[in-house]
């Protein structure tokens, strides 16, 4: 499996993508092929305030659910309102149409902190091992 | 990471694999969890047709003089009333009414076979083994024993023209010996999807041939191959037990609403005492169906709340395909068992408001009854 090179990544499998001071995050293919198919994310509203690597949102599977982690900290400026009619996005485009939030990071340097695509590769594959 | 290295592989691993499933330790075994995906597995089975590898399950062969009362003792069905040809959904109790394994049993012309759940396979064979009386042989042939179900409502389909006509002809839990693409196989009118369907087991020597002709067949109908996952949801939205999650030996098959499956009027059987007690006073709780609003997912193990307080534990969730709204079973105090009583399902930090529906779920499957 290999992951989008402009991308970081977090140990739970979310992705993340800076542009300008704003992360948008969203979950990986590895981590949709082992949930299988989505039928529902919850995400926080707009303007509420994530921690870094705390829990702001649950993807549920029909076989699983899983929490999601806020790969940095910051304010939420937009969340992918096509979700709630079209879970299955998150399946069909994990890295493009299945984002999840937009972040106004507190400190866009954190970005920095977060896995590189090679590193979140070793990771995926320790985990498979 | 620890990495078990001694999985167990049906016969149709190498299929699974070149089929690009998705693959899950599940009882010891390598099984497929999904092929493509669970909703499309799950839909092909509702609408057209399905095929699951299903050789992980075991099989026990028992004859002799003594075979009838021995396992009419060790299960709460009646064996007795079957005919040859004819196959029985039952529980199998401890003495204490809590549930060894759920099983069927198949009466041949000289023996019977019993087909238990892989993931109690071995305490089945062993609890079987300890009661078995002088002049009754037992015998494990799970290793000898492919199986597939083909499922759906174009399952006769799928198998027409490959099977004799007497196998088209057969009714729900009723087999026969027959060959299925010039295999020699016993084949059964059963399943655990709601569906139509058949049950093939034979000889793994030829697992390659059935299992090639049913793809080949079965893409006239729009067969697809099915995982575990969808699997589950399957028998989920019917209503079928999955043991381990739904019933255990913790609970006993009059809590868990299978009442129709226990014949206290036959001969004594272990369990019997216990379940005729329960039936006199009447029980303390009992398997609920119920359904929720929105798009959380109720999942094995959450509280059950009613009025503040934790009142069972959630035995099976899953998000329904068909109904497209999540739904679960749970054990409740029998008060609150009454169909439309408002529960909340506790999801970590936030309640769900469900409330107790009637089971099955889904009720327009084309199985035959």
């Amino acid at each position: 499996m290999s992951f989008p090179a402009e991308l970081r990544y977090t140990d739970q499998h979310e992705w993340a993508r800076l542009e300008g001071g704003t992360v948008t995050v969203g979950i990986t293919s590895y981590a949709t092929d082992q949930l299988g198919d989505v039928v529902f994310v919850e995400l926080p509203a707009v303007g509420k305030k994530l921690e870094a690597h705390k829990p702001f949102g649950v993807v549920e599977a029909v076989k699983t659910v899983s929490d999601l982690y806020a790969p940095v900290g910051g304010e939420v400026v937009e969340v992918n309102g096509a979700l709630t009619g079209n879970p299955a996005l998150v399946n069909q485009e994990p890295f493009g149409s299945g984002w999840m939030v937009r972040i106004k990071a507190d400190r866009p340097d954190d970005f920095k902190g977060l896995l590189s695509s090679a590193d979140y590769e070793k990771l995926v594959e320790a985990q498979h091992a | 990471m620890h990495r078990v290295q001694t999985l167990k592989h049906t016969p149709f691993h190498d299929f699974h694999r070149a089929a690009g499933a998705k693959l899950v330790e599940f009882a010891g075994f390598e099984m497929p969890l999904r092929y493509t995906g669970d909703q499309r597995e799950h839909q092909a089975v509702r609408e057209r047709a399905g095929l699951f590898d299903i050789s992980h399950m075991g099989e026990f062969r028992v004859a002799g003089g003594g075979a009838t009362e021995f396992l009419n003792r060790m299960v709460t069905n009646d064996v007795a009333a079957l005919e040859v040809g004819q196959a029985l959904y039952s529980p199998m109790c401890r003495p204490d009414g809590g549930i060894v394994d759920d099983l069927l049993v198949y009466r041949l012309e000289q023996h019977y076979m019993v087909v238990v759940n892989a993931s109690t396979c071995a305490q089945d064979f062993a609890w079987l083994e300890q009661h078995v009386p002088a002049g009754v042989t037992l015998a494990d042939e799970s290793d000898r024993t492919a199986l597939l179900a083909v499922q759906g409502p174009r399952a006769a389909e799928v198998v027409r023209g490959h099977v004799p006509d007497e196998v088209l002809a057969l009714d729900y839990y009723r087999f026969t010996a027959a060959p299925v693409f010039g295999v020699r196989a016993l084949i059964s009118r059963t399943g655990y999807t709601g569906e139509d369907g058949f049950e093939l087991y034979f000889d793994p020597a030829s697992a390659a041939q059935v299992w090639q002709g049913l793809i080949e067949a079965g893409s006239r109908v729009g067969l697809e191959l099915v995982g575990l996952g969808a699997r589950d949801t399957l028998r989920l939205e019917v209503g079928y037990m999955l043991y381990g999650n739904d019933i255990d030996d913790t609970t006993s098959p009059l809590e868990a609403g299978l009442g129709w499956t226990v014949k206290l009027g036959k001969r004594d059987f272990i369990g019997r005492d216990v379940l005729v007690r329960q039936q006199e006073r009447g029980l303390t709780r009992k398997l609920v169906g119920f359904d929720l609003e929105g798009r959380r997912v109720p999942r094995h193990d959450m509280a059950i709340a009613a009025e503040g307080r934790v009142v069972g534990r959630v035995t099976s969730g899953t998000f329904s395909p068909t109904l497209q709204r999540p739904i679960g079973m749970g054990y409740v105090e029998s008060k609150l068992a009454a169909r439309g009583t408002a529960l909340q399902i506790r999801a970590g930090e936030t309640e769900l408001p469900a409330r107790v529906v009637a089971r099955p779920f889904y009720t327009h499957g084309s199985r035959k009854t």
